[in-house]
């Protein structure tokens, strides 16, 4: 076991090289440069602009000096937010989307695992067609359409809640946080009845119905444990993305969190906060897929490291 | 299982409750606030930095107006007013300004503003190590651009302090719209000791040291910038709202909803799309008005087919109806325009060429007849690659424009929708664009502000216009220091560059927004420029008070 977790660990580390390599020359290769805009500078101020974040030094250098700074964990000053580091931006963002993400996340386990299991339970019942048809829509409607709607009945018909912006309090994150977690509940709930019906049809399920156990018993200690699985492997990464925030969401609800700083570093050409966002989203999804592995290895006992 | 659950709702409530302690802090903007302290502007993208040197862009420029104030500032109207200078005085030549500083000038530390704190910011702000964007702007004064471009010193701004409280600058050439620039934020006074003492870190909340009316409180990164009223402020008494708080919202329809759920008083923009509905049900706070901008199209003439094709360029000028495109597809009341400098300049007439004055169907008829003048016909139709950035609204409107080519010429365009970076890359290099999008906004309230644009060989120049007629106009307007005599110059300057049609203006833009009926203090001004120390609520009926929100 500690053996396969040093294993994994020491991969990490070509495969985070690998991430970052691609990604250095993939956004220097895209045309225009971080400090273009419509009124150009003046030669001279451009020059210097570009000395001063090392711009101006031969790609190679500048890869080898970047890759200096990421080993002392130093993602160097934003182009775009220029009083920031992308340390700080990341150290600010980062609690915003891990709350929300992190928060979407718990109820759409706990909804989606509860739906489908009651709807494998009821099986081609009227119950089961309407979740799962309730499910589908989830899983279809895209969450820009959600957000709007549920801010418009909401926040501004009802007025109960604020329709976006931040503080850090519990009215703010209810909004986004049930629409982030929608789509999620909504695969999670399809996911776990499937497996649910795979499960309770098994030879083991029917010895223990046999044994005469109440049916909570046989759910809860037997048939829970394998049934989660196939649900674990999808929460892995769908964490990962949940916690590193949504750009739509963070967009209509105006949160700051770090999700847009991805999208908006790539067209701002802001060199430094794309890798730093894209480093650090790739140690997230590792590590995310490193415990689920774990927490696969503890509910199937089949599985040896 | 349940160990997994409980793990994850422990790790959530640690999550959730950790803040709580911050959000006491903070005075929560409930729905219907309606707090007269405190007012909540939506400020667009969020500003890139609060160093009034290195800021670029509007959103910035709303913040620092509030924080900094430059030798001279603006009425609520836009009209030049004494800002840090109480006073000034204009040499017979106009080539020195000597100003003398408002004697109740504080920095927000306490400490007086004085002469040398304009003359070490004029300097920083010119010096190429500081690296400012706006450099440029200070131009008009003596040395600058021979310091920009690293052949002097900027100890050699033509800038000294004469006393404590005197600060004469000496320009190169007289430059009619000067006392205009000393109000843009690359000419603000910053505060040297407490700017050196923050290594680069300088627009910080209690870092920073400003002289306006207000100074920086706090700053949210992407959610908010706050300031406090400053109270040693030369005019500190008249200004009425504490504390000020520009919203980052990049989204306009967020920031709509943020408004109509009362969070926001005063919003950065309406969506295009909502124009209608907001004029059928929020009427009374929907304020739109003129804006010192243009949008046009951009015709490359170093390339193929526009090269020595003017006819070809008119035709093309002639067959947008731009009335149909401001009425149908802009829809905001936009200016349909047929000059580069927009309306409502002072002290000069947009020059729009005789067509301007027919019906849009004798137009169409001209347009045909420069068509098959410059070699193309129905048989030979122009084939054509029109650019635009990534956007709804230009896409929307290269639509319209290309089908009304097609429509009355049967020219065929090939549309390219180009990321921004991309686009202005291409508009840069100028390799391979023909036809193109483009727009401008003044940095100051002249002429000069646009048609500086279209001089050969100048930086922003993507058309590649090369009229040595226009040139030569434009640099003696620079000399010329009587206003009637300047004016006729820009004019006929302009005059000359729209019969050879390097660009096609299309409209001029409008300023569009949602104001609370409560706030008071402002008006509209074709810059766009509203000061947060003039505004104040108030619940007597508008048509009651002395100073009413008159539109333009």
């Amino acid at each position: 076991m500690l053996k396969y977790a040093l294993n994994r660990l020491a991969w990490a580390i070509p495969t985070l090289l690998l991430l970052i390599t691609v990604a250095f020359f993939m956004i220097r290769v895209a045309p225009g440069g971080p400090f273009d805009s419509e009124k150009s500078l003046p030669p001279e101020i451009e020059q210097n602009i570009k000395a001063k974040y090392h711009l101006d030094e031969p790609v190679i250098q500048q890869y080898f000096r970047y890759l200096g700074q990421v080993l002392r964990f130093d993602f160097g000053p934003s182009f775009q937010y220029r009083d920031w580091t992308v340390n700080q931006l990341i150290a600010d963002g980062f609690p915003v989307s891990l709350s929300i993400g992190a928060l979407a996340m718990l109820l759409s386990f706990v909804l989606g695992i509860g739906i489908g299991t009651m709807a494998a339970l009821r099986q081609n019942t009227g119950l089961d067609h309407g979740l799962m048809g309730v499910a589908m829509l989830g899983i279809s409607i895209p969450n820009f359409v959600i957000a709007p709607l549920l801010i418009l009945a909401v926040a501004i018909n009802l007025g109960w809640l604020p329709s976006g912006g931040w503080e850090w309090n519990w009215r703010n994150m209810v909004l986004p946080v049930i629409t982030l977690a929608l789509p999620v509940t909504a695969y999670i709930a399809r996911l776990m009845r499937g497996s649910m019906i795979d499960v309770l049809n098994s030879d083991f399920i029917r010895t223990a119905r046999a044994k005469g156990l109440s049916e909570i018993t046989v759910i809860r200690r037997h048939a829970m444990k394998p049934a989660l699985l196939p649900v674990i492997s999808y929460m892995g990464p769908a964490a990962a993305g949940l916690i590193t925030g949504s750009v739509v969401i963070e967009r209509i609800f105006a949160i700051p969190g770090i999700g847009s700083y991805f999208v908006q570093g790539a067209m701002n050409r802001d060199y430094t906060l794309v890798m730093g966002v894209v480093i650090f989203y790739g140690v997230l999804i590792i590590a995310f897929n490193f415990i689920v592995d774990l927490i696969y290895a503890w509910l199937n006992p089949r599985i040896q490291y | 299982m349940i160990r997994v659950l409980s793990l994850l709702l422990v790790l959530v409530l640690v999550i959730a409750c950790k803040p709580a302690s911050e959000s006491e802090q903070l005075p929560a903007a409930k729905d219907g606030d309606m707090s007269t302290d405190i007012l909540r502007r939506g400020n667009g993208e969020e500003p890139q930095t609060l160093d009034p040197h290195l800021a670029t862009g509007v959103p910035a420029a709303h913040i620092l107006r509030d924080l900094f104030e430059g030798l001279t500032t603006e009425s609520m109207a836009g009209e030049i007013i004494p800002g840090a200078a109480r006073r000034w005085n204009i040499s017979a030549d106009g080539l020195t300004y000597t100003f003398y500083l408002d004697p109740d000038g504080r920095w927000s530390n306490g400490e007086p503003v004085t002469a040398t704190d304009f003359v070490y910011s004029l300097r920083r702000s010119i010096d190429p190590q500081t690296a400012s964007a706006y450099a440029s702007m200070l131009t008009p004064i003596k040395n600058a651009s021979k310091i920009l471009n690293g052949e002097l010193l900027p100890v050699k701004l033509g800038v000294v302090a004469l006393d404590t409280s005197t600060v004469q600058i000496q320009l190169h050439s007289p430059t009619a719209y000067f006392l205009g620039i000393l109000n843009h934020s690359a000419t603000y006074p910053v505060h040297r000791a407490s700017l050196e003492a923050a290594e680069g870190s300088f627009s910080r909340p209690g870092v920073m040291v400003s002289n306006g009316a207000y100074q920086l409180n706090d700053w949210k990164v992407r959610s908010f910038v706050e300031l406090k009223r400053n109270p040693d402020y030369r005019e500190a008494e008249l200004v009425q709202i504490e504390t000020v708080r520009f919203y980052a919202l990049a989204d306009q329809s967020t920031e709509t909803q943020l408004f109509r759920s009362g969070i926001l008083d005063w919003t950065n923009d309406v969506p295009i799309g909502m124009y209608q509905w907001l004029q059928e049900n929020m009427a009374d706070q929907l304020v739109t008005s003129p804006w010192m901008g243009s949008y046009f199209l951009g015709f490359n003439l170093s390339r193929e087919p526009f090269r020595n094709n003017k006819s070809l360029r008119i035709a093309l000028a002639l067959a947008i109806d731009r009335d149909l495109l401001t009425e149908k597809v802009t829809r905001f009341g936009e200016q349909p325009a047929y000059t580069l400098v927009p309306q409502g300049l002072p002290n000069y007439t947009p020059q729009a060429p005789e067509w301007a004055s027919w019906t849009q169907a004798e137009r169409d008829l001209a347009a045909s007849e420069y068509y098959a003048r410059a070699g193309y016909s129905k048989d030979k139709p122009l084939r054509l690659e029109f650019r635009y950035n990534s956007s709804e609204n230009h896409k929307k409107i290269a639509l319209a424009v290309t089908s009304m080519w097609r429509q009355k010429l049967g020219v065929q365009t090939q549309l390219h929708n180009e990321e921004w970076k991309v686009f202005l890359q291409n508009r840069k290099q100028k390799a391979i664009t023909q036809v193109f999008r483009a727009g401008w906004i003044g940095d100051y309230n002249d002429p000069s502000s646009f048609l500086d644009l279209l001089a050969s060989g100048g930086g922003n120049n993507d058309y590649v216009y090369n009229n040595s007629h226009y040139d030569n106009l434009l640099s003696e307007a620079t000399r010329e220091r009587i206003p009637t005599r300047r004016r006729r110059l820009l004019q006929a300057a302009e005059a000359i560059m729209i019969a050879d049609q390097p660009i096609v203006p299309l409209f001029n833009y409008v300023t569009k927004r949602l104001v609370s009926k409560r706030l008071r203090g402002w008006r509209n001004n074709i810059m766009d420029h509203h000061y947060s120390r003039h505004m104040y609520f108030s619940d007597i009926p508008e048509t009651q008070q002395p100073v009413a929100n008159e539109k333009l």
